[in-house]
């Protein structure tokens, strides 16, 4: 699998050169960053060069960078996995959004149709604007939710929770009544760390 | 002429072939459906947010619950990726083990899938049947797991423990008496290996029964033949993966193509469509189950013959045994770190998928080296396919959008995360 890999980062310089970041190969995938000017142009020739030839994106996510333990660059992501059934290969496309404040990516469901409910997803849950969408609404969280939820800065227990109001005999929104709790901490070990030796 | 307008119907959330909390808005022009637009979430509970504050390990039984009809396999596709983040080598007996569970919840989908898909199109009988069978298979899940559905059994690095030596059996009650108990129990006196080896021998004959129910059943093709009809190209476009690609005709499965675990030992074939409608996508699921039969046939034979470890003795991965545990300071200070603090997956991306029984199935984990994901997505084959519902269903009749969510074997846990 791993010279087949090697073989795609090869042919993904020799088609894109300098329009695209450097195909990193890790973990058994191929990665690659496409700067954001060029995401469209390099997205349409993905699927349709006879030597790459991604007919299908299986996934795309959104990301948010912002409490990445070391990292320092642009907090929004769209990341999408391609698959080749052609070639039978597949690769991870990532692309960030300029501005953190108001993320904007352009949209990919003209090159792939599967995208529109996965671009709907990213939207919903981390208010990545996806530029062409002909229906960006929300599509998992509640009718007029507010907010991103799978932002980082969006606590997991949100803001409001729903209950049956009998007075009002509806269901009503109201501040939630419980506290966010951490049972287990997050810990970002050093390297080498119950290793053994050096630490004595 | 009257001037008809064309009127909007809500299909679902509660409705019996809506498969769960689907609601459908159905823009109809008379009987016929314009636009379809699903509306979903109604399910949803935000797995890949909860598991950003869980460790590895308390995330997995998360992904019992997404596809509550075939629950084993996607915890594989996220002990998967965990795995190849950490670099730990599964032993080969659990791999092993890992196939057979994964083919038999394969069963178990495409009983309930063609169960109920023929009960919403008004064939009542079938889903008796196929739960009768589904009832063994959940045995065996019972005896291996403990529990019948969210087995939370998968491991990184391995399977928590090997399979038993025995079944449970029946007792005698007011209910059942002694010869009831004697025929029940007659298949259940030996291992969970030899329970199961009966149920594959029973099994092609079942089939065979669903065969001389359904499929040259004049209704049922009446209600199946011609609709949600899609072409190859269009399945490519809207990304779709499993029975719903080789309906059409697309010769794609992952177990062949990109092998995980030991599928690339194990001798089956693929079945695929014609004419990409409701009807092919039936018959590729009936041959699936087969297949699924003969790879279930394969590991029982390697199992008996093969004993061995069922998981990875790294224990910074996985727990060392109870024995060792409490004889040694060494061993019990891996136990409490793993348990309390969790294992720490080393800093890296990787996307897992597997050939779920409705198709691809994937974890992309990212971690930054701590001992919570940073980020977990999950991609289940159930989302493209309601997405494509609206391509589906558009030119046909209303009662055609029932038989349309019953072939793309709809679960919303698995679309709603």
């Amino acid at each position: 699998m791993s010279a087949k890999l090697e073989r795609l980062c090869r042919q993904l310089k020799e088609s894109f050169g300098e329009r695209i970041g450097e195909p990193v190969l890790a973990f058994g995938q191929v990665t690659v960053v496409l700067p954001a000017e060029n995401y469209l142009d390099v997205a349409r020739q993905l699927r349709d060069d006879p030597a790459l030839r991604f007919e299908q994106l299986m996934d795309l996510g959104g990301i948010d960078y912002s409490e990445f333990t070391g990292y320092q660059g642009k907090r929004y992501a769209a990341v999408s996995q391609l698959l080749s059934i052609t070639h039978n290969w597949r690769l991870t496309v990532k692309v960030f959004a300029e501005d953190d404040e108001f993320p904007v990516v352009a949209s990919v469901m003209d090159i792939w149709n599967s995208a529109n409910w996965y671009e709907r997803e990213a939207f919903d849950l981390f208010g990545i604007h996806f530029e062409g969408h002909v229906d960006l609404r929300r599509i998992l969280t509640d009718y007029g939710f507010v907010g991103h939820p799978y932002r980082k800065d969006f606590p997991v227990s949100g803001y409001v929770e729903m209950r049956y109001d009998p007075e009002q005999k509806r269901v009503i929104y109201q501040p939630i009544t419980i506290e966010p709790r951490e049972v287990t901490p997050r810990i970002v070990r050093e390297e080498g760390y119950g290793k053994g030796g050096g630490r004595g | 002429m009257a001037d008809v307008k064309n009127y909007t119907i809500n299909f679902g959330p509660q409705h019996p072939a809506a498969h769960g909390v689907l609601r459908l808005v159905l823009e109809l022009d008379g009987e016929v459906i314009v636009r379809a637009d699903p509306h979903i979430g109604l399910l949803h509970r935000g797995t890949e947010k909860l598991a950003e504050s869980r460790t590895w390990l308390q995330t997995l039984p998360f992904l019992d619950r997404l596809d509550y009809t075939s629950m084993i396999p996607s915890e594989h596709a996220y002990c998967l990726a965990v795995e190849r983040l950490l670099g730990v080598e599964v032993p080969i007996r659990a791999q092993y083990i890992r196939v057979m569970i994964d083919e038999m919840s394969r069963i178990l989908n495409h009983l309930l899938s063609i169960g109920t898909h023929a009960l919403d199109i008004g064939a009542m009988t079938m889903v008796l049947y196929t739960f009768r069978e589904r009832e063994d298979i959940f045995d065996v899940l019972e005896a291996l797991t403990g529990i019948r559905m969210h087995g939370a059994y998968y491991r990184p690095g391995g399977v928590y423990r090997d399979l038993p030596d025995q079944m449970p059996k029946y007792k005698e009650n007011k209910f059942k008496n002694a010869q009831t108990v004697k025929e029940l129990n007659e298949a259940r006196s030996g291992s969970l290996l030899d329970f199961l080896e009966d149920f594959t021998n029973r099994f092609p004959v079942y089939q065979s029964e669903y065969h001389t129910l359904l499929t040259d059943n004049r209704i049922w093709k009446q209600r199946t033949v011609g609709i949600g009809v899609i072409s190859p190209e269009r399945a490519l476009q809207k990304g779709f993966s499993g029975p719903m690609l080789r309906g059409s005709g697309i010769e794609w499965d992952l177990r062949k193509k990109q092998p995980y675990e030991v599928y690339d030992r194990m001798d089956f074939d693929i079945p695929v469509g014609v004419n990409g409608d409701c009807y092919d996508r039936y018959l590729v699921r009936m041959e699936e189950m087969l297949q699924a039969n003969r790879i279930i046939k394969q590991c029982i034979e390697w199992l008996r013959q093969n004993p061995g470890p069922v998981i990875t003795d790294d224990h910074k991965v996985a727990p060392p045994s109870r024995e060792k545990m409490k004889g040694s300071m060494e061993e019990l200070i891996h136990h409490f770190k793993l348990f309390s603090e969790g294992m720490h997956v080393p800093a890296g991306e990787a996307y897992a998928a597997i050939e779920h029984p409705k198709g691809e199935m994937a974890v992309w984990a990212v971690s930054d080296g701590a001992n919570k994901p940073y980020r977990m997505r999950l991609h289940t084959a159930g989302i493209p396919h309601l997405a494509g519902v609206d391509e589906l269903v558009r030119g046909h009749m209303l009662a055609d959008a029932t038989a349309v969510i019953g072939t793309i074997d709809l679960v919303l846990g698995d679309v709603d995360r």
